[in-house]
């Protein structure tokens, strides 16, 4: 006898995650209303508007949504290197049939639609890595295993900074906290915390003096620890290191990176005050957020945001809306729905029981939290002014269609749990 | 299934729970401690605005203002901005029809509908400040003011150039500098020195308040960036020497070029017919561009640049350099012309008959048959291989002397002017297939040889320093920066003995003593100088002059050109004496005045 019961679409889903997608794809929708809001023709569902196709796009997120929780989830476990592998293709295709669009090529156009396959890749990643990450006695002791698992999301982070994506590459290092939770050894977080730091100091001060710095350093603790051989050794390799790197860097910046990338990251570091461009653009946005004070002006009284002074108001700078027109009260509550999100599906990874659903559920936290970290520290000036859209939030098909499904593959593998153990 | 590794779930979790709380904190800062921004919300628009500065303006080399600017108002419209509008009164305030401003604003509103459009430009200073006093009645328009070029001699317009709208190319040529709207500099100085020129603009932030009124600078002006004027500049045009040139070139077409040869300062430069500059600035510009473009005589055309005349006679003391220094021939070679040049079935005429014992009399008395010797005796040379190497020899040292190829003046479009090679002979007559008698006409500056009015007067340059020539150049001195001025003005040493200079010199001398060009001469200066008559197989020949004064210490050497005049001596000789009298003397002697008003009046058709 067969005691399998046929399951309903419905069964074990997260009721909560659910909830809190809800609740940011109606406040992104509700704060690009407010954002481009035009009191001559006040429809919402005008198509003319960036609100009123925002509103197709849900529409169109929904439906997807549906699918994906249609799909029975052995699916993405099949086909995740396949799906990684035409994701890449599209990726590299763009090289060849990209269309540029605010200065960065790396959008498709497939009719009168446009397509950033940059946006999907971070799913393709999180598959590909949950696949391979999830085959029993993986030991990251190995160094071919390191090799592969870190090349899974560095080749395409590669691609996307060829493209001059600067934002969506910065994205793809929230994976190297994924391989952290699953035994990538601690001081790789660490290494990248020390490039991160020497990148700014040699972007900051002049390579010189930096050289200086480290070589006083150096010597200082090759003379503390001079009795011990080994230290001699690990000392020369990162001092050698350190300083190339500081070369390189300054290489890259001033020779490979597009003029307004530089200047942003040098208004950031406060080197250089370009009133016109990327500071302009943080300067109004810190007006705008802060000119909401504690409680806000009120939904569509917003009067900075309406004037256009902030470009990109409804994509990369939405949050400046939510700002200035609910105040200190919104902001926060945005994030703690945002947090509230980001914890649930860490918790939801705990509870599983397949360690692909696990990893995967690890990937999507990871990519959510680095949006936030990126896009909302860029709008209050904690971050240099790099384009990523805010999850479920901006105005943008790619992004909210992206993670949704995202989102959605989650919710249905946890909804699966207990029906299969891979 | 064993997850070694749980424990770190809690480090990712206080990750993100610190970013969220540093987040919060920041925003805590940003949307209730800080004021600063509660005041800015208050006023709620903030406007920049271009500042632009003001452009270099240009002395000439006696300190007379020759380019100036003046004041103008631009009228630009916010469209977002503008309600309650009562469009006819505004439309009789600016002057503009009720189509027009409906057009415009409707532009204006695809554009942007709140970034500022430009809506009436090249407003003036009277006519803005009528406009001015009830511009408040019309939110959403402002004026902003912008400086247009004023030349006060109404002189001199080649050499200026004038200002007009950037376009398309050079705005994404710019990397960001240039805006639409903006303006730039094109042809002469104005084009040339656009760098020097145009300055830094700036940026001025200022809030204004729902009724469009001015509430004061942003931040106490941190964020306004001030605008740097352009650098001014000296010329070293004589503007007064110009006007007078202007004035006797009237009704003849063709060029003076007159140069310091001691230093390559151009001192006149007329192209004629010409027309006065300041028609191309303001608000009737593209107009009168239009009418300027279509006529007939094109007075647009820069001719001391660009136009290719056969040198004629001009260039026999050229060639005898040339000839002097291959050592083809001597200063006591002698010739008996009996009148015309002949070899094989080719007869080359001549005016002048008789014994020719030296190369300064061949000079004094423009002897064709001594020169078509004298080209072949060059390209003949033994020392030669074959005529090629004979001819690419006389083309180098006409190369470094400057004719044939660009002077680098540091005016915009240059002409070559043209000196043949062995190669084009070649291309024509094939390898080998031609010889000296072929091309002899060259030896009387006639045929494929072609020099610019410039290159005319720079070789005379050349010729009065006795071996060198300065880059010509029209700006002396630019107030801030003279080292770019002195890398692109380079001394170019000729290759030719100084002694050679000497004897072309004598015969240039005896031209205007007792030869051609009598009538060139000026009580009290030394002149030395050449006639000639080009050829030109469009029409009568043109009359053409070269001289400089004084010989012993040179000050100006200058070349005209009358185009279609006939003989040199006839119109080119007496401008170019006229102006060196008025140069050096500052006026015309009476006996001479004669020759000044039947130069004023004179009509070349």
């Amino acid at each position: 006898m067969n005691y399998q019961t046929i399951r309903k679409p419905n069964q074990g889903i997260d009721a909560m995650l659910i909830l809190l997608y809800f609740a940011l794809v109606l406040v992104g929708w509700m704060a690009i209303f407010a954002s481009t809001y035009d009191e001559l023709q006040p429809s919402i569902f005008d198509l003319d508007k960036s609100y009123g196709r925002q509103f197709i796009w849900i529409i169109g997120a929904l439906i997807l949504a549906g699918a994906v929780l249609l799909t029975d989830s052995k699916f993405y476990t099949t086909f995740a290197y396949i799906i990684y592998a035409i994701i890449m293709l599209m990726l590299a295709a763009v090289f060849v049939l990209g269309t540029s669009h605010k200065g960065d090529k790396n959008w498709i156009d497939i009719g009168s639609f446009q397509l950033q396959p940059s946006e999907f890749a971070k799913l393709a990643v999180s598959l590909a890595l949950a696949k391979f990450l999830s085959v029993l006695n993986i030991n990251f002791k190995d160094t071919k295993t390191r090799f592969i698992a870190l090349s899974i999301f560095i080749f395409p982070t590669l691609l996307i900074i060829l493209q001059g994506d600067l934002g969506s590459a910065l994205v793809f290092f929230s994976f190297f906290l994924v391989l952290f939770r699953f035994g990538l050894p601690g001081y790789y977080l660490l290494l990248g915390v020390y490039i991160i730091l020497l990148s700014i100091l040699a972007l900051v001060f002049d390579k010189l003096i930096l050289m200086l710095v480290l070589l006083i350093i150096s010597g200082a603790i090759l003379y503390i620890g001079r009795r011990s051989r080994n230290s001699i050794f690990i000392v020369l390799i990162s001092f050698l290191f350190s300083a190339g790197y500081v070369f390189a860097t300054d290489f890259v910046f001033n020779h490979l990176l597009e003029k307004h990338q530089q200047v942003r990251v040098n208004v950031l570091l406060g080197k250089k005050v370009d009133v016109k461009d990327a500071d302009y653009n943080v300067r109004q946005s810190k007006i705008a957020i802060g000119s909401g004070g504690f409680l806000g002006k009120g939904f569509l009284q917003g009067t900075l945001t309406r004037f256009n002074f902030v470009p990109m108001q409804s994509t990369d700078f939405i949050f400046c809306t939510i700002g200035e027109e609910f105040g200190f009260i919104g902001t926060t509550l945005l994030l703690a729905i945002f947090l509230a999100l980001m914890l649930r599906i860490l918790f939801v990874a705990q509870r599983q029981r397949s360690r692909f659903s696990m990893i995967y559920a690890y990937c999507v936290a990871g990519i959510i939290f680095f949006h936030v970290l990126i896009n909302i520290g860029m709008t209050i000036g904690l971050m240099p002014v790099i384009g990523v859209p805010l999850p479920f939030i901006s105005y943008g098909g790619s992004s909210l269609w992206s993670f949704t499904i995202l989102l959605f593959i989650l919710v249905k593998l946890d909804g699966d749990r207990l029906a299969i153990l891979r | 299934m064993t997850d070694v590794y749980q424990r770190r779930q809690y480090i990712l979790q206080y990750i993100i729970i610190a970013v969220i709380i540093i987040f919060i904190a920041r925003l805590f800062y940003l949307q209730v401690i800080d004021k600063d921004y509660k005041q800015l919300a208050k006023s709620n628009v903030l406007r920049e605005v271009t500042v632009f500065p003001a452009r270099g303006l240009v002395h000439d080399r006696n300190g007379k203002l020759i380019i100036d600017n003046q004041k103008e108002y631009d009228l630009w419209v916010i469209p977002n901005q503008v309600k309650n509008f009562d469009t006819i009164g505004f439309c009789n305030l600016v002057g503009v029809s009720d189509t027009f401003f409906r057009e415009t604003l409707d532009k204006a509103n695809e554009y942007s509908r709140y970034k500022p459009t430009l809506f009436e430009k090249g407003i003036s200073v009277d006519k803005y400040a009528s406009i001015q006093e009830e511009l408040y009645l019309f939110p959403g328009f402002y004026g902003q003011v912008r400086t247009v070029r004023a030349y006060p001699f109404k002189s001199a317009a080649h050499v200026v150039g004038y200002i007009s709208e950037v376009n398309q190319k050079q705005i994404d040529k710019s990397e960001g500098y240039y805006r639409s709207g903006d303006y730039i500099g094109t042809g002469g100085i104005e084009q040339s020195y656009e760098n020097e020129l145009r300055g830094v603009k700036g940026t001025k932030f200022i809030l204004v308040d729902n009724h469009n009124r001015d509430m004061g600078t942003f931040s106490e002006g941190k964020f306004d960036t001030a605008a740097v004027p352009g650098n001014n500049m000296i010329s070293s045009l004589d503007i007064g020497l110009q006007k007078y040139g202007e004035a006797l070139m009237k009704g003849k077409i063709g060029s003076i070029v007159a140069i310091e040869p001691l230093t390559g300062e151009v001192l006149a430069m007329v192209s004629s017919p010409t027309y006065d500059p300041d028609l191309l600035t303001g608000q009737n510009r593209s107009k009168n561009f239009s009418y300027l473009l279509m006529d007939s005589l094109k007075p647009l055309f820069v001719r001391p640049l660009k136009a290719a005349y056969p040198p004629g006679s001009t260039y026999k003391p050229t060639l005898a350099l040339i000839g002097l220094q291959a050592g083809s021939i001597e200063y006591h070679t002698t010739y008996n012309c009996p009148g015309a040049y002949y070899v094989g079935s080719l007869r080359v005429g001549c005016h002048h008959k008789g014994f020719v014992p030296n190369v300064s009399v061949a000079i004094q008395f423009s002897c064709n048959s001594y020169f078509c010797k004298t080209l072949r005796d060059v390209i003949d040379d033994d020392k030669f291989i074959n005529a090629a190497e004979g001819l690419d020899y006389w083309k180098k040292m006409l190369d470094d002397l400057g004719v044939g190829v660009k002077t680098g003046i540091d005016l915009p479009n240059e002409g070559y002017g043209f000196v043949p090679s062995s190669k084009y002979y070649d291309k024509i007559y094939g390898k080998g297939r031609w010889n000296s008698v072929t091309v002899v006409s060259l030896g009387i500056g006639q045929g494929e040889i072609g020099e610019t009015p410039l290159q005319m007067a720079n070789v005379l340059s050349a010729i009065a320093n006795k071996g060198y020539w300065y880059t010509p150049h029209l700006i002396k001195k630019i107030e801030g920066s003279d080292t770019m001025l002195k890398k692109k003005i380079v001394k170019h040493i000729v290759p030719i003995d100084s002694n050679y200079f000497n004897m072309v010199i004598e015969g240039m001398k005896d031209v205007v003593d007792a030869g051609t060009g009598t009538i060139a001469r000026i009580p009290g200066v030394s002149l030395a100088g050449k006639t000639g008559t080009a050829q030109n197989p469009h029409g009568n020949d043109h009359s053409i002059f070269i001289c400089f004064a004084p010989v012993k210490n040179p000050k100006i050497a200058i070349a005209v050109v009358v185009e279609n005049a006939g003989f040199g001596s006839t119109y080119a000789a007496p401008i170019a004496s006229l102006m060196i009298e008025k140069y050096l003397n500052d006026t015309i002697t009476a006996p001479r005045k004669y020759l000044e008003e039947r130069m004023f009046n004179a009509v070349v058709k």
